[in-house]
């Protein structure tokens, strides 16, 4: 029997609208209590005094790359990158190579999980076998095995009636869909979004509408199957537009953002830059504020990283041909405090919500609060610490960051995850 | 040796050393502010201003009798064409061949890039490895020559990337238009075609920008960029006959045959019957307006024959002051060291 006490932390569980200074006592890898405080004797003692205690967080949005692409990032390396940012559960999704479309993939990164990865891994299976949006992957048996939803991120499904018949089907499972949203002819041949500095640069954009015109075909699938969707990546003002809408008439829709979105516009692509090279692309600033707003109105629920590492080479090629996608794992809280709590866009309790009990209830998870008895997964943040972010020093494989150099403010010094305390001060 | 062939060889010596020295004197203490020439905004107008008028002085050297003049003796040029091209490509040759630089070309198909999957930042090191000293990069992507300008010591020019520029293409246009027009700031210019695919309007609009000079555009809106007039500054117009009224200077781009397919134009037909340069046409523009074409021309779609072979197209001047041109940037990038 061990016992782990957190003592005299601001708590902060937005699922039992909590935030006051509170011990927590940890009890063999479950919450045991939270009180004032705390006399009992425990087998380790740490003083959380001036820091945040928040349920552990969950990216419910990671490229773990393993199986297949493990020069690129492993689930062992993905799950430490996680513990370094803060992430006590995250979700890969089903893009691997084989994909995640049969049982036995999602069978091994279950398994690969179990044995190298120190926070919790769940695995998304896909939609469509070999994510070719023809015919239906074996939902049930994904479901049956661990998946804790399906998605055919990369490769959106174009044909609306093998997307109607998809959500129709994951309404038998109770399995949440996710959307990566794109209409793949709209967005043609375009390499970043189509605005202002595409034009200057020359490269061929792809119409914030690639996006929109989607989401307004899943949100009216959503309503014909009457299955629940999420929308991965949302990055425009019109997305934002039709989710809350879509919401205010009762759909059962959800929405994410990723830290890009609210952080960075297209400028950050001039001089080419592969780094800025993501999909969905970084928007201009009229769309920045509308995912900002998203935010603050509860319009998107969720932030997700869309950690995506690549290795040096695929970022070393002519913009045009360089591959999409950031590593985030290790940026996305200090991103979070730094450009959305700490300019007031949204409440401390606000943001940890959107990293913890929203994606949890999403994908019906048992997780994401500190509810007494649930599974002991924590996250103590140090709302004042600076640090410069130096892809060199990820845990990740991926250098592929838009953001080394920048000077971000606060960030994950405990990640705790069933009671283990896995990431300490910088060390694991 | 024969007499006659002695003497020829003399007066060869003698025209070339003052030459020589006249390019020397009107060069005086000016040199480029820039060591890569990938945009036309890289350059400053006191660039360019050298550049033409080294221009003037090459264009007496491209009519003499023997050209091959002693400036860059030893020195390497590679023109890396992912692209096919003719006059550029020519022209870059040409000029390295004239001033006795050895140059080799290397295109994209057959290469290890395309044979064995090369980077194009792997291959333009080796390149430099070689000591290269001066790299001409055509690609259909854009941003490539900015790319491998960061990776490589050698000097680059870019001779087009993707949709994005073409700057010597716009600085030999720009000259020509000077030359037969004047000062550029009264100038009034239309530039017709598909803009959005074309990398010539991307460096020429710049340049003209630069010059105080607003042009015309007209297509369709499907060949035209996102948000252009908030880009440049420009005017868009989608009436031909409107755009070219009273313009002192028509410059027609090449329409790529297949943009029908890209459902960019319904046909060829239809785009000629509305952006085609014909004489009714050109009658709208002023009556001493001059034609311009960046080549190669589809006759009958970009501009009629008879305006192409007519007395107000200077689209065969524009290919010579190219040459020339081209002549006198390389050896602004290369001669400093000699002098």
């Amino acid at each position: 029997m061990t016992k782990l006490l957190i003592r005299g932390g601001r708590v902060i569980d937005p699922a039992n609208k909590v935030d006051k200074k509170m011990d927590v006592l940890v009890e063999n890898g479950k919450i045991a209590k939270l009180a004032e405080s705390i006399k009992e004797k425990a087998d380790e003692t740490i003083e959380a005094k001036g820091h945040i205690v928040t349920p552990g967080l969950i990216d419910m949005h990671v490229h773990l790359r393993e199986p297949g692409r493990e020069d690129k990032e492993t689930i062992a390396t993905a799950s430490r990158a996680a513990a370094a940012g803060g992430f006590t559960t995250i979700v890969g999704m089903p893009n691997t190579t084989p994909d995640a479309d049969n049982q036995t993939v999602i069978e091994f990164v279950l398994s690969r999980a179990r044995k190298e990865a120190v926070v919790n891994v769940l695995p998304v299976g896909a939609i469509t076998k070999k994510r070719e949006g023809h015919e239906l992957a074996e939902i049930g048996e994904l479901k049956k095995t661990g998946a804790v939803a399906v998605s055919d991120d990369g490769a959106d499904i174009q044909d609306a009636n093998v997307m109607r018949k998809a959500l129709e089907y994951c309404t038998m499972w109770d399995m949440p869909v996710l959307s990566h949203s794109e209409d793949v002819r709209l967005a043609a041949k375009g390499v970043m979004h189509e605005g202002l500095v595409s034009t200057e640069l020359g490269l061929p954009g792809k119409p914030a509408a690639a996006e929109e015109v989607m989401i307004a075909r899943e949100i009216i699938l959503s309503k014909l199957a009457d299955c629940p969707i999420h929308f991965c990546h949302v990055s425009t003002v019109g997305s934002v537009d039709l989710i809350r809408l879509a919401k205010e008439q009762g759909a059962k829709v959800t929405g994410e953002t990723c830290p890009h979105y609210f952080s960075l516009t297209d400028e950050a692509v001039r001089g080419y830059d592969p780094n800025a090279k993501v999909n969905p692309p970084l928007r201009g600033k009229e769309h920045l504020e509308a995912v900002k707003q998203g935010l603050k109105d509860g319009t998107i629920g969720v932030i997700a990283s869309d950690h995506a590492p690549h290795t040096r080479v695929e970022k070393f090629y002519e913009f045009e041909y360089c591959e999409n996608g950031m590593v985030g794992l290790e940026t996305t809280l200090p991103l979070v405090l730094t450009n959305l709590v700490g300019k007031k866009v949204l409440s401390l309790e606000d943001a940890i919500a959107k990293m913890t009990i929203n994606p949890a209830k999403i994908l019906h998870l048992e997780k994401g609060t500190l509810g007494e008895g649930k599974d002991a997964d924590i996250t103590i943040i140090d709302l004042n610490a600076e640090e410069t972010v130096d892809p060199d020093k990820f845990e990740s494989k991926g250098r592929n960051t838009p953001f080394a150099g920048m000077k971000l403010k606060g960030k994950a010094i405990y990640t705790i995850v069933g009671g283990k305390v896995v990431f300490k001060n910088g060390k694991f | 040796m024969h007499p006659k062939r002695q003497k020829l060889w003399q007066d060869v010596a003698i025209w070339q050393d003052d030459f020589e020295k006249r390019l020397i004197d009107l060069i005086g203490e000016r040199k480029l502010s820039v060591k890569n020439v990938v945009s036309i905004e890289d350059l400053s107008l006191e660039d360019i201003e050298l550049i033409f008028d080294c221009t003037n002085l090459f264009k007496e050297f491209i009519v003499k009798p023997d050209r091959k003049i002693n400036l860059l003796k030893g020195m390497s040029q590679i023109n890396f064409f992912f692209e096919s091209s003719t006059r550029t490509r020519v022209s870059f040759e040409l000029a390295g061949k004239n001033l006795s630089i050895d140059t080799i070309n290397v295109s994209g198909s057959g290469s290890t890039m395309q044979k064995k999957k090369e980077s194009l930042n792997d291959v333009v090191r080796t390149l430099d490895s070689m000591h290269a000293n001066i790299i001409i990069l055509r690609h259909a992507r854009a941003g490539s020559p900015a790319m491998i300008a960061d990776q490589i010591k050698a000097p680059v020019i870019s001779a087009g990337d993707g949709w994005h520029e073409h700057p010597t293409q716009a600085l030999l246009d720009i000259y020509t238009m000077q030359a037969k027009k004047g000062a550029m700031e009264r100038q009034k210019v239309v530039i017709v075609g598909d803009v959005k695919h074309s990398r010539v309007a991307g460096s020429l609009i710049r340049g003209l920008n630069m010059f105080g000079v607003e042009p015309r555009i007209a297509g369709p809106p499907t060949l035209m960029p996102h948000g252009l007039e908030k880009v440049f500054k420009c005017k868009v117009y989608h009436n031909l006959e409107k755009a070219i009224k009273d313009v002192d200077i028509v410059y027609a781009l090449r329409i790529q045959l297949e943009r029908a397919a890209g459902a960019d134009i319904p046909s060829v037909r239809e785009y000629s019957k509305c952006f085609c340069i014909t004489p009714d046409r050109l009658a709208l523009a002023k009556q001493d307006a001059i034609v311009m074409h960046p080549g190669p021309i589809n006759r009958e779609i970009d501009l009629r024959t008879e305006v192409m072979e007519g007395p107000q197209s200077v689209v065969e001047e524009q290919v010579e002051n190219g040459f020339a041109l081209r002549l006198a940037l390389l050896y602004l990038l290369l001669g400093g060291e000699r002098r």
